[in-house]
């Protein structure tokens, strides 16, 4: 793994006996001694640290806020302009054909835009915007590590380094300090529990770790957890849930276009892929990501072809994520079908060892959301 | 006890042989949700595909470690296959097998050569 990228919090998670993998070019831990199940568990119960400083961390600056987000508006079909100060949004990048080439998080920053992409996108994404967007800079911070910090016990944990946590919301973000360094907060996270992401200098991002790991309730988290935390709040990975093939509405994502920028809206289109995704928001998609739950113990991963009756010959969609919920305590997925067959409820077969398993459709999240709206 | 390379003991109880992963298996697997046994009756070879363990993180196949007959499965491990992780040795065996030619049990491992294997 010598040829991988180090996170700042490296020797950290040797030190804490981490197993280490290799992610998006980045040497990751995977999990602890503590294990997937009970790093999961623990997150849900108390709190996890995770380091997701493999993260693309980018800053979009230009004449003042405005501009950057009427740029950003050309390549995002979110409601930019009309976010507050001190706010962040979910959001995708489309393509010409409205498939989506990153999700992302964006955060008004008063005078600029920060935003947080996935490590395996990162370079591209800064591709894209520098060749499409005119009269804003584009910088990836690479001086920073990012840090996320989740589950229930996350504010009283946070708030001890610096009572000013706790009056954030859901998605709020705000410039704190923390344990001596300058951090950029916001109250947000990728498991489906009340959390923040922290994004903290490099040279801090240990002593901060560690500072956080001390309080009783936190433990650290890897990858393996991040996965399964995720797929219970019902959260898409891309590159798997979705990727350049697959439009934010047949993703099940419309929630995150806003009205502003769909038809009839002030700023209707103006993104890539806009005539496929106004049409599609209008008719509906094809296909549609679902949640599945398997019948049964066996999980069904990623790849599993999925049937509309259990001697059927031809594949109808397949399972795009999947595996143990430690929570459900049961194996959950998500997939894409036909959308005259994403009928909340109905059954399904997917195909594991030879065998055709029922699966039933149900509603996500897998775990009901534990924000602080 | 005998041991093969695929991290199976097993462990020879009369004339049947009791078949389960190793704790150093179960310690790499992680924690193991699911264990789909063979049916008892079954005749198997070695190297066939006879138990699929799903782990939180992945699916691995186990394969008969010698010819023979599946006598029993430990059908505990249906509604706790934690068992397995637990108990690598002991509550957490996944089947017993009647070998159709015992000195195949001969050809595998004993304790201190597995354990310089995972050393």
């Amino acid at each position: 793994m010598s040829d991988l990228f180090h996170t700042p919090l490296h020797d950290l998670h040797l030190a804490l006996g981490a197993k280490m993998v290799p992610f998006a070019g980045y040497a990751m831990p995977v999990q602890y001694p503590m294990g997937v199940m009970q790093e999961h568990l623990q997150t849900r119960s108390k709190a996890g640290l995770f380091d997701v400083s493999h993260m693309g961390q980018v800053i979009i600056t230009g004449a003042d806020y405005q501009a950057v987000a009427t740029a950003l508006e050309s390549l995002i079909p979110i409601d930019i302009l009309g976010l507050d100060q001190d706010r962040q949004r979910y959001g995708f990048f489309t393509n010409d054909v409205g498939g989506i080439l990153d999700d992302l998080m964006l955060a008004n920053r008063g005078d600029h835009i920060f935003m947080v992409v996935n490590a395996g996108c990162k370079a591209d994404d800064i591709a894209h915007m520098k060749a499409n967007l005119n009269g804003v800079s584009v910088s990836e911070i690479t001086d920073r590590a990012l840090l996320a910090l989740q589950g229930p016990a996350a504010e009283a944990v946070l708030s001890a380094l610096n009572p000013k946590a706790a009056s954030m919301r859901f998605m709020d973000v705000a410039t704190l300090s923390l344990a001596g360094a300058e951090c950029w907060v916001s109250r947000s996270g990728y498991t489906g529990e009340d959390g923040y992401e922290i994004s903290v200098p490099a040279a801090q991002a240990i002593a901060l770790a560690q500072e956080l790991l001390a309080h009783p309730d936190v433990a650290p988290i890897g990858l393996g957890a991040r996965d399964s935390l995720r797929l219970e709040g019902g959260l898409c990975l891309y590159g798997h849930d979705i990727d350049a093939e697959t439009t934010p509405i047949q993703a099940s994502l419309n929630w995150a276009i806003q009205k502003v920028r769909r038809n009839g809206g002030d700023r209707m289109g103006g993104f890539p892929g806009a005539d496929v995704i106004l049409a599609e928001l209008k008719h509906g998609a094809a296909t549609k990501r679902v949640g599945l739950l398997p019948e049964g113990r066996a999980p069904m991963r990623e790849g599993v072809p999925l049937f509309a009756q259990a001697d059927d010959e031809t594949a109808i969609g397949k399972i795009t994520s999947g595996g143990f919920g430690p929570t459900v305590e049961a194996p959950i997925a998500m997939g894409y079908l036909p959308a005259e067959h994403a009928i909340e409820g109905a059954k399904v077969y997917g195909e594991l060892r030879g065998k055709r398993l029922p699966l039933t459709l149900t509603s996500l999240p897998f775990t009901p959301a534990n924000f602080k709206r | 006890m005998k041991f093969t390379e695929e991290h199976e003991w097993l462990r020879p109880e009369g004339d049947i042989v009791v078949v389960g992963i190793t704790e150093h298996a179960t310690t790499q697997l992680g924690d193991i949700v699911f264990v789909e046994l063979p049916e008892v009756g079954t005749v198997v070879t070695k190297d066939e595909e006879v138990v699929v363990i799903e782990s939180v993180k992945a699916a691995s196949d186990i394969t008969a470690p010698i010819d023979g007959e599946i006598v029993e499965v430990n059908t505990a491990l249906a509604d706790n296959p934690g068992l397995a992780n637990e108990d690598a040795v002991g509550a957490g065996w996944f089947f017993k097998i009647k070998p159709s030619d015992p000195s195949q049990l001969d050809s595998l491992m004993d304790e201190a050569a597995y354990n310089s294997l995972i050393a």
